[in-house]
This record gives C-alpha cells, sequence and structure tokens, in this order.
C-alpha cells in the first residue's frame, strides 16, 4: 500500500477564470485551489495592494493602470524595499513641541447669519468675509472696524477672495458667478453699481483665488470643472475638467515658476493642474469622504487636505503619494478648512464640531485643541505674515487667534 | 456614520460605559447611565481633556443619540448625577426617517390632550399652523393622539417616562425651538461621484487623455520619500524662527499686545530691515525676488554689474504673464523693443535656441510666449547673481545695519489697552 498522494491538477480549467492553463496550487483562506499562473499574479498584487491601502500609503486608481505591463519599473519591485515613510518615522528627532498656547484675541461680530469664507489682504490686518444672507464684509481686523460691505443678490456666498493689490474684492456662490468688486472709499459711491460679473459656471461657486495679480482670476465650481478668468473682459483663459463630481475648493502654488494649483473635490481626489495647459499633472484618491479644503506646504512640495471622513492628510508631490494622516479617533466630525503655520510646522484644521485642531505637521500629533465657536467652524486662514489666524463660522461670527 | 460607531461602542456591555437603574425622583428607571459617567468614559476611551470629552458629549446629547431624563427640555450633558439614556434607533437621525408633520401633529396632540397649556409658545404656534394645514385629517390626528395615550397609560411609570423622553428629545431635535441652532442643518446639496450631474463621457477623447496622463505619470521621476521628507526637515528648521506663532516676533505680536511696532518695521519700504527679513533673503532666489525691498537692493547690486536688465526682463515677462488679455501684444511688443530686438538698449544675453523659438512665438502672441526665455533669465540670476549677491559687500552691511527690536517689556497694568489706531486701506493708496 503506497502513501496517499494528494491529486495535484497541473492543467485544466483555472478555478478563476476558467480558462484552461497550465495550474498552480494556491491557498486562500486555508482552501487549496487551482489557479492559472495569471490569476495568481493577480491574486499576489490584489493582497499587497490592500495591505498598502490599509496603510493608507499608497494612492489609489492611477497604480492599477500604471504599472500593468511595465517591464522594468515593476510596482511590487519598487515596493520591496519597504520605503514606505509616514513622515513622522523621519521626524523622530525633531524636538517635540512645549505647552500651546493661543487665544481669541479680536471676535468680529457683524453678519447677520453664518459665515462662510474668508481670506486676508496682503497688508496682514484687513480681511473679507461672505456670509449665508449674501453679505460680503471687508474689515480692518486690528480695530474690528467695518470699512465696506456689499449685498449680493444670492445667498450662500461661498467663495471670496482677497486682490494682491488690496484694491478689490472677489466674491460668488448660488448665483453661478463670480463677480470682482473694485474697493472705494468714495461716499457717493454705491459698491454694487461697479460690480463686474467676472466667471459663468453651471453651477454653485464653491472657491475663488485671485493669481499672482488683480487682473486673473481662478474659480471652482459645483459643476465639476476649476476655470481661469481674465477679470477685464471676463473671457475664460482656460478651463480644467476632471474631476468627477463638484470641485470644492483649491490653492494656487506659492513657487515663484508658478503654474499650478490643487483641487478638492467630491469625488474624494485631490488633483494638480498646469494652469498653462489646462492638464491633470497628478492625482491622489486616499480620503474617504469628500475634500473640503486644500492648502499648500509654505515650501511648495506638498499639500494639505481636510475632508469629511475627519481626516486631514498631507501629500507630497515629489514622491507622489500621501505621507502622513492626521486623525484621532475622538474626532469624529469633518475637516471643514485647513492651513499651514508660516514655518509649515503646525496645521490649523477647522472642524464641524466647533472646535479647532492643531497638528504637529512632522510628528502627526495633535499638539492642541481650541474652542471658542459656537457651531461648525466652516472657514480658517493664517495670516500673510503669520502672526495670527482668523477663523469663520456659522455662529455669525468671526475670531483672530494668535 | 461615525458618531453611531462611537455611540455603538459605548453600548457594548462589557467595554461600554456601566448602566445602572437610576433613579429619577421616586420612580426608577432601567438602563440608564449619569453625565458623569458619559464624560469619564471619553475621557478613558479616546485619551482627551475633560474639556473636550464634555464638548464632545454636548454634541451627542445635541444630535439625539442621548437624552436626559431630568430636564428633558433641554439636550445638555451635565458632568454630574443626573441620569441619561441612549436613544432608540428608531430615533436616530441618520435613518434618514423623515419626521413628517402628520407625527409631528399626533406629538403636540397628544401633549395638549395630556396636560392643557403644556405646549410652549413655539409649539402652540405650530400646533395652529398644523391644525390649519392639515385640518382634512384633524379628526384622525386627535383620534391618533387618544389612542397611543391610552396604550401609553397601560405601562409602567418608568417605560412611560421613559419613551416620552424619547420622543421630546426627538422632536427637540428634528423641531428646534427658534433661535437654537438646527443641528441637521447642512451646507447647499454636494453630489458624489453616485449623484452627480457631470458629464464624463467615456468616449475615445477621454481614453486619449487618460493614455496621456499614465505615459506622463510614469515617465515622471518620483524623488524617495526619504527625501522628500528630509526636505521638510530642514525647511522646518530654516523657518521655525520666523515664525511668529512658533517663535514669537519682535518687539511683540501686534494682535497680543495692540502695539503695531513689528508691522511699521516690517513694512514693504522700510529704511533699515529687520535682521531676520534681511536673513531670509539668503535662504533662497524666491525670498529675494518676493520681498520688495529685497528685490530693490538686488536691483541695485544688478547694476553694479552692469545685469540689471535681467531683472527687468523678468520683470516685463511676469507682467505679461499676469496681465490683461486684452494688452497682451501691447506687452510682447514693447518687450521685444526693449530687450530683444537687435540693438536693443537693455538686450539681455539668452542662448540663441532660446532667442529663435521667441522670436518665432512672437509673431502670434500670447500670454506664455515668453516662459522659455523668462526661465533661462530666472536661472541666470539664481545660479549665477544670487549666489554672488550673497557673498557682496552690499549684503554683508545690509546684515550688519539690519536691526534686532527689542522686545517691549510685559506692561504692568494690563488693563490699560492701547489705543487701536486703524492703517490706510490699499484700496485707498
Amino acid at each position: 500500500m503506497c502513501d496517499q498522494t494528494f491529486l495535484a491538477v497541473v492543467f485544466g480549467p483555472c478555478d478563476k477564470c476558467s480558462n484552461e492553463k497550465p495550474l498552480r496550487a494556491v491557498y486562500i483562506k486555508s482552501e487549496q485551489l487551482s489557479y492559472c499562473s495569471l490569476c495568481v499574479e493577480m491574486v499576489q498584487f490584489v493582497d499587497l495592494h490592500h495591505r498598502l491601502k490599509l496603510h493608507g500609503l499608497i494612492p489609489l486608481g492611477d497604480i492599477t493602470h500604471k504599472h500593468r505591463d511595465l517591464p522594468g519599473q515593476s510596482f511590487e519591485a519598487g515596493l520591496s524595499n519597504h520605503q514606505l515613510f509616514a513622515v513622522h518615522q523621519v521626524a523622530e528627532r525633531v524636538e517635540a513641541l512645549g505647552q500651546f498656547v493661543m487665544k481669541t484675541r479680536r471676535t468680529l461680530k457683524g453678519h447677520g447669519n453664518k459665515v462662510l469664507c474668508m481670506d486676508w489682504c496682503k497688508d496682514k490686518r484687513r480681511i473679507v468675509s461672505s456670509s449665508q444672507d449674501g453679505k460680503v464684509i471687508v474689515w480692518d481686523s486690528f480695530t474690528t472696524n467695518k470699512e465696506h460691505a456689499v449685498t449680493m443678490p444670492c445667498t450662500w456666498v461661498m467663495a471670496c477672495a482677497y486682490a494682491p493689490s488690496g484694491c478689490a474684492i472677489a466674491c460668488g456662490g448660488l448665483d453661478n458667478k463670480c463677480s470682482v468688486y473694485p474697493l472705494t472709499f468714495d461716499k457717493n459711491e454705491n459698491m454694487a453699481a461697479k460690480k463686474k460679473s467676472v466667471a459663468m459656471h453651471t453651477n454653485y461657486l464653491s472657491a475663488c483665488s485671485f493669481t499672482n495679480s488683480d487682473m486673473q482670476i481662478l474659480t471652482a465650481s459645483g459643476d465639476g470643472t476649476c476655470a481661469l478668468w481674465d477679470v477685464e473682459s471676463g473671457q475664460l483663459l482656460q478651463s480644467f475638467h476632471g474631476h468627477g463630481a463638484d470641485v470644492l475648493c483649491l490653492d494656487l502654488a506659492p513657487s515663484e515658476t508658478g503654474n499650478t494649483f490643487v483641487s478638492g473635490g467630491c469625488d474624494k481626489k485631490a488633483m494638480v493642474w498646469d494652469m498653462r495647459s489646462g492638464q491633470c499633472i497628478q492625482s491622489f484618491e486616499t480620503h474617504d469622504s469628500d475634500i473640503n479644503s486644500v492648502r499648500y506646504y509654505p515650501s511648495g512640495d506638498a499639500f494639505a487636505s481636510g475632508s469629511d471622513d475627519a481626516t486631514c492628510r498631507l501629500y507630497d508631490l515629489r514622491a507622489d503619494r500621501e505621507v502622513a494622516i492626521y486623525s484621532k479617533e475622538s474626532i469624529i466630525f469633518g475637516a471643514s478648512s485647513v492651513d499651514f503655520s508660516l514655518s509649515g510646522r503646525l496645521l490649523f484644521a477647522g472642524y464641524n464640531d466647533y472646535t479647532i485642531n492643531v497638528w504637529d505637521v512632522l510628528k502627526g500629533s495633535r499638539v492642541s485643541i481650541l474652542f471658542g465657536h459656537e457651531n461648525r467652524v466652516s472657514t480658517l486662514r493664517v495670516s500673510p505674515d503669520g502672526t495670527a489666524f482668523c477663523s469663520g463660522s456659522w455662529d455669525h461670527t468671526l475670531r483672530v487667534s494668535a | 456614520r461615525q458618531m453611531e460607531r462611537m455611540i455603538v461602542s459605548m453600548q457594548d456591555p462589557d467595554m461600554g460605559i456601566k448602566m445602572r437603574n437610576q433613579r429619577l425622583l421616586i420612580t426608577v428607571i432601567p438602563h440608564a447611565m449619569t453625565g458623569n459617567d458619559i464624560v469619564e468614559w471619553l475621557i478613558q476611551k479616546y485619551s482627551i481633556s475633560e474639556e473636550e470629552s464634555l464638548h464632545l458629549g454636548n454634541l451627542i446629547v445635541k444630535h439625539g443619540y442621548i437624552y436626559p431624563l431630568k430636564d428633558p427640555r433641554s439636550l445638555v450633558l451635565r458632568a454630574d448625577e443626573s441620569p441619561y439614556r441612549f436613544q432608540t434607533p428608531y430615533f436616530w437621525t441618520s435613518t434618514k426617517w423623515p419626521a413628517t408633520e402628520l407625527d409631528y401633529a399626533i406629538y403636540l396632540a397628544k401633549k395638549n390632550i395630556r396636560k392643557q397649556g403644556d405646549l410652549i409658545e413655539h409649539e402652540k404656534d405650530n400646533y395652529n399652523l398644523l391644525h390649519k394645514r392639515i385640518n382634512h385629517t384633524w379628526d384622525f390626528v386627535v383620534m391618533q393622539a387618544r389612542e397611543q395615550l391610552r396604550a401609553a397609560k397601560q405601562r409602567r411609570k418608568g417605560d412611560r417616562i421613559v419613551i416620552d423622553c424619547q420622543e421630546q428629545a426627538y422632536w427637540l431635535v428634528n423641531r428646534p425651538p427658534p433661535g437654537a441652532p438646527n443641528v441637521l442643518e447642512q451646507g447647499p446639496a454636494r453630489r458624489n461621484c453616485h449623484t452627480t450631474r457631470v458629464q464624463l463621457t467615456k468616449n475615445m477623447d477621454y481614453y486619449k487623455r487618460e493614455i496621456e496622463y499614465c505615459r506622463k505619470a510614469m515617465a515622471r521621476t518620483r524623488v524617495k520619500s526619504s527625501i522628500c521628507l528630509e526636505g521638510y526637515i530642514k525647511f522646518n528648521e530654516q523657518y521655525v524662527p520666523h515664525d511668529p506663532i512658533m517663535s514669537g516676533c519682535l518687539p511683540s505680536n501686534p494682535w497680543i499686545t495692540d502695539d503695531t511696532t513689528y508691522w511699521a518695521m516690517n513694512a514693504p519700504t522700510v529704511p533699515t530691515p529687520v535682521k531676520l527679513r534681511v536673513e531670509r533673503w539668503g535662504f533662497n532666489f524666491s525670498e529675494l525676488l518676493t520681498d520688495p525691498l529685497g528685490r530693490a537692493q538686488l536691483l541695485d547690486f544688478l547694476k553694479k554689474e552692469f545685469s540689471a536688465e535681467n531683472l527687468s526682463f523678468w520683470e516685463a515677462c511676469e507682467e505679461l504673464r499676469y496681465g490683461e488679455q486684452s494688452r497682451i501684444p501691447e506687452i510682447v511688443d514693447s518687450i521685444y523693443q526693449q530687450f530683444l530686438a537687435p540693438g536693443a538698449t537693455r538686450w539681455v544675453n539668452i542662448d540663441s535656441k532660446t532667442m529663435e523659438r521667441t522670436l518665432e512665438g512672437i509673431k502670434t502672441p500670447h500670454r506664455y510666449v515668453m516662459d522659455d526665455a523668462q526661465m533661462h533669465i530666472y536661472m541666470l540670476m539664481k545660479k549665477d547673481s544670487y549666489p554672488r549677491f550673497l557673498k557682496s559687500e552690499l549684503y554683508r552691511n545690509l546684515l550688519a545695519e539690519a536691526v534686532i527690536p527689542p522686545e517691549t517689556k510685559k506692561r504692568v497694568f494690563p488693563f490699560m489697552r492701547k489705543q487701536r489706531h486703524s492703517s490706510p486701506s490699499p484700496a485707498l493708496l
């Protein structure tokens, strides 16, 4: 009597794809199956991919296209060195931050409804803010005086921006347009009369920003596109298609050869665009929900994003991947707005649970939590010289903290 | 939804909050817990501070997942002995079970019948409104209300209180009294991938673009993560002393002390720049260029080296790139006349290939026609003139003469607030 041998099928229909091919034995969940070599490859890849996804350390989507039949550059070979770093591992030798004390120094009251957006002027003290009832107000936040006020013909003004020269503001919302108002101190002139309608989208305007000069504006809209406009003529200079759903935010790159910007949308993707050609250069998809806010790191080599999945993530542009996640189990509300401090060491994030969390960018840990608002924080920007930050909230107020 | 996950873990029999029978006046309520318990549990599980735990607990109550038994009119979490209970999943906000008018009418009618005059102001208003609106089914409403009350009477007192509080909390969340924030409010409707109207028709063009994108993506060089991350650390080391929030600023942060000296000393044009500012010019070329004072110093230096036209050319190209659409031909022509034409007064030295390309491009002027030439000149300044600038006597003198502002002494009398003066608006200048 001979030993029992297990029957090993060596040629026949594959258990997965049913093609007639040479087979190999494979164990999946303690069950022995026979797969053809192609299916074995796929299973290996899927498993590795899945494990990496769990660590949140690879961008999805693009990888599957890219590496398919590439002879030299195998995806697995590249990762076999296990070079899957996150920022905090490299930053171990950086000193930890001490106790953090920041208080509200100014409270700006005057909006009769939810504050939706704000922006700083280059003079480091003036800000423009917009609210749900259509009011756009320009404040000198140091003295808390209101300097200008305009009422837009629409509600939910979700985007506003200050021109680099300080002489004009742009705003838009449910009216699907972006309008530019030159600021004037002439008492006889009605600001609304000088309004210039610049951008036209087919859905609500979610974000707008001037480029290096007063004469160009970049907008993002709920119709899934971003667009670059010439202010004087209202002409569309370039449009950016590629998002699969509403675009919620954008930020321009700070580099002097600045030609790119990043946008985030409801399709969970953050995309980096080339302003000149209108093409998408890179895209990142690791968030689990809508991306509410994106902001470049001060050096321009990376950007952070805040999303409804209650996490903020840091993406590096040169390494082309996510390098850090800022999250905590006790934070269950989405982040609506993020911004860096001047040195990029701190990331301020405003959340829908009425708080502002301050993260240590390098260590990946939370430094402090700031209370004070009585409703969700909708917008947060650090001042141009980094001395303070301003947060606007649905409780009708703006607070400057330092 | 994440809040629900938290609630479920709270109710977990082993790790969750210990629930006991609580006393409310004379009746005993089963499966209840105190406010204190909730706060403690949150602190322990998520290692957060008490303030944060209280805040989080409050939010949970406001969203109706836990309701108070003692003071059911206000959805507030008190960190003391007051009893609370978990809301039944039936009433959770995420079930999206619409809180219909009919149900609300029945609820209000019940309240009215049970205790005349128990309805608060706004509830009375709503009641009358509803009465007008669904008058035709009013009999049904009243009948339902009576039936529910009768069924309730047959239950134990403890259960009755619980059900009452449950309902009350549910309606407080879904029909908040005027003045209270409505936690269910969301911004304008957003569409995600599943409900979008964005047309991403997968036609030939789409796939062509995808292929192009993937090809470019594969060809792109990726830097090793370790190197990128080192970059952050270096950047951090360089810039942290300049970050007012991290390292404070001299003489003082204007927002904290109401003293605007800091801004006055760092204004765009100032005779003696601050030391930190001059140091920053040495970090990289972009810092020097973006600071108007730095740029002026650079211009002085370049004049000495007889290469000032480079900076002027770069500035003119910037004006073209970010200028008005209608003026583009005019600006391109002006640049050509001043900098590129043979024999021009401020001729810039570009290599012949770039010059050829640029001259060809000028024939059809557009916003980016000068990009190649501009980049060439920029790199020239960055690699050649900039290092020399940093080593030059001009720069060294600037560093030596730069001031370090003294720190303002802390005010002895904190109640004396300085007058806050307004500054002239940039719009006026």
